[in-house]
């Protein structure tokens, strides 16, 4: 059963058009990456699901109801953990979850032990009774996906979840995010730019401009780019190469005294290359395509380098500067 | 619809952040001592009072009205705060309507400006004031329900405002004018005739003006009260549904 369906769905703020004509549907259950660059349009569909926009054309629909028109029921049925924290900093930790407990009417016998249980979930026990004025960043974000659990949503949103984030809460976080659909029964959507986490996805749609330019896999993805690339140090690479064309019949080229060669399994290929030719390499190396190849190929630009406007740089670098430091 | 849990849980968050912030508990208590004892205490020298009420106690219900009208605006201000730093999206994806936000924010003004006003009505017996205990529900009553249409109206401006750059216009250009033209510290009756009409289209002055009729009853001549009860009071209820059912309204607009 498809839990999130969008249908041609655009909207438009004035005459700039945020998001144009999106259509996608994503499974019960399954982990659903939103990738593109910022200003693509993920947020503006985000908010559409989340009933806080409504749509200018086309329909969305979460477990079901239409998100314009039935937004009580969607919004019971989602948790949403923001790009930007929308934590109660002057609350502690266990004041934020019993907010969020009472706004979602969860009933009083419940209450109590499913704040406790989302707290261990996230391992902040220890905190619980902390302001989180006092969190690091990576706390702040745990928390939040516990708090975006409390209610038992059937689809939960994380929008840039580790915006801002070190390397180190970056793996911890997404460690901790791809156990979710089997231990809380929750289906994932997700958005992010950087390109490298989108691989523990199930399903990926990129967004550039609006639009989806491509969806499918994360294995799908790649095979747009057209497998591993193998590349061979050899003794001779004119006779290597020759080699390889008349025993592979592959396409092959030179570059940097390097030779190389794309193919579908790179990590098969590689043996029955150097029984063949072996006496004449020197060294192997294959490299597996990446997501941010994937969008290369059909932007024409890398990810980070088409970065929106200069204001949403400006926005984009005072959001990370707030998560890292504000202690108010 | 209203939706009490929404309406209790967030008045609970104001109330706790309250008690928390001493600073905030002090500064409530600060404004209405300086300006009760500093000013009212040197004017009381210049201005000759009336009848039975001296100047310093006849600025008490004015005082009181002040305490309502700051608590109050800065309670529902604190929207704009919410908004800055990302909490309101929180409130605003639950499953509650928005007119039950709106109306929780509002009790939360009114159950902040009325704890502040019966801890500055301690005041009285310093100031040669003496009240029955009639008269000292009277004030609390009216004060709860002048708050709660002040609280709205703060709600109707904060929906306009987006960021907190926008307070201090709010607060020198809405809210202090809204003090001095409200009977609190010179009766209306004694203002020229433009500063008159003025006060007339301001909710303070029908909430002080109740004050000084539950405050001072007995009291005629120029420091007495401006209007009848019955006329205060229905300005003042009144208003407090139509600003809320507006707020409710302006609140509600989705993009």
């Amino acid at each position: 059963m498809s839990m999130i369906i969008v249908e041609n769905l655009v909207k438009k703020f004035g005459s700039i058009t945020a998001v144009d004509d999106v259509s996608f549907a994503v499974e019960e259950g399954a982990i659903f990456g939103f990738l593109g660059p910022n200003g693509a349009g993920k947020t503006t569909t985000i908010n559409i699901l989340c009933t806080l926009l409504s749509p200018t054309f086309g329909k969305a629909y979460i477990n079901s109801y239409d998100c314009d028109r039935e937004s009580s029921k969607v919004r019971n049925a989602i948790g949403i953990v923001f790009q930007d924290s929308s934590l109660d900093k002057d609350l502690t930790a266990r004041e934020n979850l019993m907010f969020h407990a009472y706004l979602y009417r969860v009933d009083k016998a419940e209450r109590k032990q499913r704040i406790e249980d989302a707290l261990r979930f996230v391992d902040l026990t220890d905190r619980a009774d902390d302001l989180v004025k006092k969190f690091s960043g990576g706390m702040k974000r745990r928390l939040e996906v516990a708090r975006g659990l409390i209610h038992r949503p059937k689809v939960l949103f994380l929008d840039e979840p580790t915006l801002g984030l070190d390397p180190q809460s970056r793996t911890n976080l997404w460690e901790f995010i791809t156990t979710l659909p089997k231990l809380h029964k929750v289906t994932i959507f997700m958005t992010t730019h950087y390109m490298e986490e989108a691989e523990v996805c199930d399903k990926i749609a990129i967004i550039d401009k609006g639009k989806i330019i491509a969806s499918g896999t994360p294995a799908e993805l790649k095979k747009i780019v057209g497998g591993d690339v193998i590349y061979l140090k050899t003794n001779n690479n004119e006779e290597a190469m020759k080699d390889i064309r008349k025993l592979f019949d592959m396409e092959v080229s030179e570059k940097d005294g390097e030779i190389f060669l794309s193919a579908m399994k790179g990590d098969a290929c590689i043996p029955a290359l150097i029984r063949e030719i072996g006496e004449r390499v020197l060294s192997v190396r294959m490299q597996r395509p990446t997501l941010n190849d994937v969008f290369l190929k059909l932007t024409g630009k890398a990810i980070r380098e088409q970065n929106g406007t200069g204001l949403d740089n400006i926005k984009a670098m005072v959001r990370s500067y707030r998560r890292r430091h504000d202690r108010d | 619809m209203i939706e009490t849990n929404a309406v209790y849980v967030i008045v609970a968050r104001e109330f706790k952040k309250f008690i928390r912030e001493k600073s905030r508990l002090i500064s409530t208590l600060a404004r209405p001592l300086l300006w009760l004892f500093l000013i009212g205490g040197g004017m009381s020298r210049l201005v000759p009072g009336g009848q039975n009420v001296t100047y310093i106690q006849f600025i008490f219900p004015g005082i009181l009205g002040m305490t309502i009208l700051f608590s109050s605006i800065f309670s529902s201000i604190s929207i704009i705060w919410d908004k800055e730093f990302g909490f309101m999206k929180e409130i605003l994806v639950a499953p509650v309507s928005r007119f039950s936000v709106v109306v929780g924010k509002a009790t939360s003004g009114m159950v902040l400006s009325t704890f502040q006003v019966m801890i500055v009505l301690c005041l009285f017996p310093f100031i040669g004031l003496r009240l029955d205990p009639l008269q000292i529900i009277g004030v609390i009553l009216v004060s709860a329900i002048l708050a709660f249409a002040l609280a709205s109206f703060g709600i109707l401006l904060a929906s306009f405002y987006e960021s907190y750059e926008s307070f201090s216009v709010i607060m020198n250009f809405i809210v202090m004018p809204m003090f001095f033209l409200s009977g609190a510290m010179y009766p209306v009756k004694l203002l020229p005739e433009v500063l008159k009409v003025v006060s007339k289209l301001n909710p303070l002055t029908y909430g002080v003006d109740a004050l000084k009729n539950i405050v001072f009853p007995y009291e005629t001549g120029r420091m007495s009260a401006d209007f009848s009860l019955f006329i205060d009071l229905t300005v003042i209820v009144t208003l407090s549904v139509v600003f809320v059912l507006i707020a409710g309204k302006a609140f509600e607009r989705k993009q």
